[in-house]
């Protein structure tokens, strides 16, 4: 959430810049944290393909990590990585103060 | 210079408006009303002004086109009564919170039910907390003046608020009065024209009005929305003072009358301020020491300005057009009592409702109640005019 106080933004909820949902960082809504664990990962993309909100950021068919700023941590990618890999855990977010 | 006319209190809102240049008017027939859209419409037709007219098929839609027109950079209007506002009701927050001036003649009548045509301010107590600013009005002058500076307090770029007027329903709206008007010229000077800087219309500043607020935001509008408030106080005086070189008519967030020795205060709202300085100077024949405040500025309400002028008085005496129902006393009693709580040592303050559903209320009334007070043998809760 922005610092900005009652004062610096625009009267009556006026919204200035059109197309501005792309620096909305719905990550916030999160509760708990998909945690990759990049060693027992074997890169089968499943996490990639079911996450809805495509927050599982790949490079050249491999995984590479979790977009924060978006994931709202449903939790499907660690219920969907086979359970013989286990590479996904779900841990409780906190604020990064 | 000034010209006399005699008009009704809703041929007198027309009027106004028409000198006011509204770019949309949207507006929905209801008692009692009817007449001052209707008047404006023949404005209309007749090319006497050049308003885009929309004639709803509700309220809900008036408001809802009003706002719609405000956004686009428009100055829009419209008018209702009682169960009109209350159909306009979702509408009516949204025109504050969006921080639309639209300008709303309102004609008090009592809400229903039992169904009820005549005057009473139930209508307008109900959207005190909507976030309007609600200027009252005595008589047909007072209903040109408020409307004509309404426009000005709520346009201003620190304010940017809807502003109702508010006049007694039949008492002012359909009584042919005697009043001065203004040259279309000086009234065109004074209103000015309506420069909305968020317009939706600005094709090269994009713009999204009245989008989803949560959690994260929503706060910090409503206390924007406060501060627009707070800051018409001062721009509600400065537009007075502007009205008053052009008219010679003086305003301010109420009328005092022969207060400042009074040892017991009358306090009213809308046409019954009239009666209460009529009383006023026949109990003072009599020896009394009475005086009155008529509050024209009831949202902002004036606390500090009330508390100091009648802070010292031994008694005040409210008068109430409206219940609170399960509250210690009526709307404008809980406000005085509040503004004068600050005080160290607080006047008495009692409580009358009257005039309920357009019940008359007449001067021996008020001379009585006065009396009652004048000798503590008034109830906790009392009334004028009722049959008890």
């Amino acid at each position: 959430m922005s610092n900005k106080t009652w004062k610096e933004v625009p009267i009556g909820g006026t919204i200035k810049d059109p197309g501005n949902a792309c620096e909305y960082s719905t990550g916030g809504w999160r509760t708990y944290r998909p945690v990759w664990h990049e060693d027992k990962c074997i890169h089968c993309m499943n996490c990639w393909v079911y996450c809805p909100d495509a927050s599982i950021t790949a490079k050249d068919g491999k995984v590479t990590g979790v977009d924060y700023d978006h994931c709202k941590g449903c939790g499907l990618c660690a219920v969907v990585c086979p359970s013989k890999v286990q590479a996904i855990d779900m841990v409780l977010d906190r604020d990064e103060e | 210079m000034a010209n006399k006319i005699s008009l009704t209190g809703n041929d007198t809102a027309a009027y106004a408006f028409k000198q006011a240049h509204p770019d949309v008017a949207a507006v929905f027939p209801i008692t009692p009303q009817t007449e001052a859209m209707h008047k404006f419409s023949s404005y209309v037709a007749n090319g006497e002004v050049e308003t885009k007219l929309i004639p709803v098929e509700s309220e809900h839609s008036a408001m809802s086109a009003a706002v719609g027109a405000s956004s686009g950079g428009a100055r829009a209007i419209t008018a209702t009564s009682a169960n009109g506002l209350a159909l306009m009701w979702e509408i009516v927050y949204i025109t504050a919170s969006l921080r639309l001036p639209v300008v709303m003649a309102l004609v008090n009548r009592a809400l229903s039910g039992p169904i009820n045509i005549h005057c009473d301010h139930s209508d307008a107590m109900g959207a005190r907390d909507s976030g309007w600013i609600q200027l009252f009005a005595e008589d047909a002058q007072e209903v040109y003046d408020n409307l004509l500076q309404a426009f000005r307090i709520g346009e201003n770029s620190e304010v940017l608020l809807p502003v109702m007027v508010c006049y007694d329903g039949f008492v002012i709206s359909h009584t042919q009065e005697v009043l001065e008007v203004l040259d279309d010229k000086v009234v065109n000077n004074f209103v000015g024209e309506y420069d909305n800087p968020n317009s939706l219309l600005t094709s090269d500043k994009p713009l999204t009005v009245g989008p989803l607020d949560l959690q994260d935001w929503y706060f910090e509008h409503k206390r924007q929305q406060i501060e627009g408030m707070e800051k018409s106080r001062k721009v509600i005086l400065d537009v007075a003072q502007k009205y008053a070189s052009l008219s010679g008519r003086e305003y301010g967030y109420f009328e005092p009358y022969k207060l400042e020795d009074a040892e017991i205060a009358i306090v009213s709202m809308g046409s019954t301020g009239g009666t209460v300085k009529e009383t006023v100077d026949a109990l003072r024949e009599k020896g009394h020491k009475a005086g009155a405040m008529k509050i024209r500025t009831y949202r902002p309400f004036p606390y500090q300005e009330v508390k100091e002028v009648l802070g010292d008085k031994k008694k005040v005496m409210v008068l109430d057009r409206a219940p609170s129902f399960g509250a210690q006393g009526s709307p404008l009693y809980l406000d005085v009592v509040s503004a004068c709580s600050q005080q160290p040592s607080m006047p008495k303050i009692v409580n009358f409702l009257y005039g309920l559903g357009g019940r008359d209320i007449n001067m021996k009334q008020i001379e009585e109640a006065y009396m009652k007070v004048n000798d503590d043998s008034e109830k906790p809760f009392d009334y004028i005019g009722l049959r008890d």
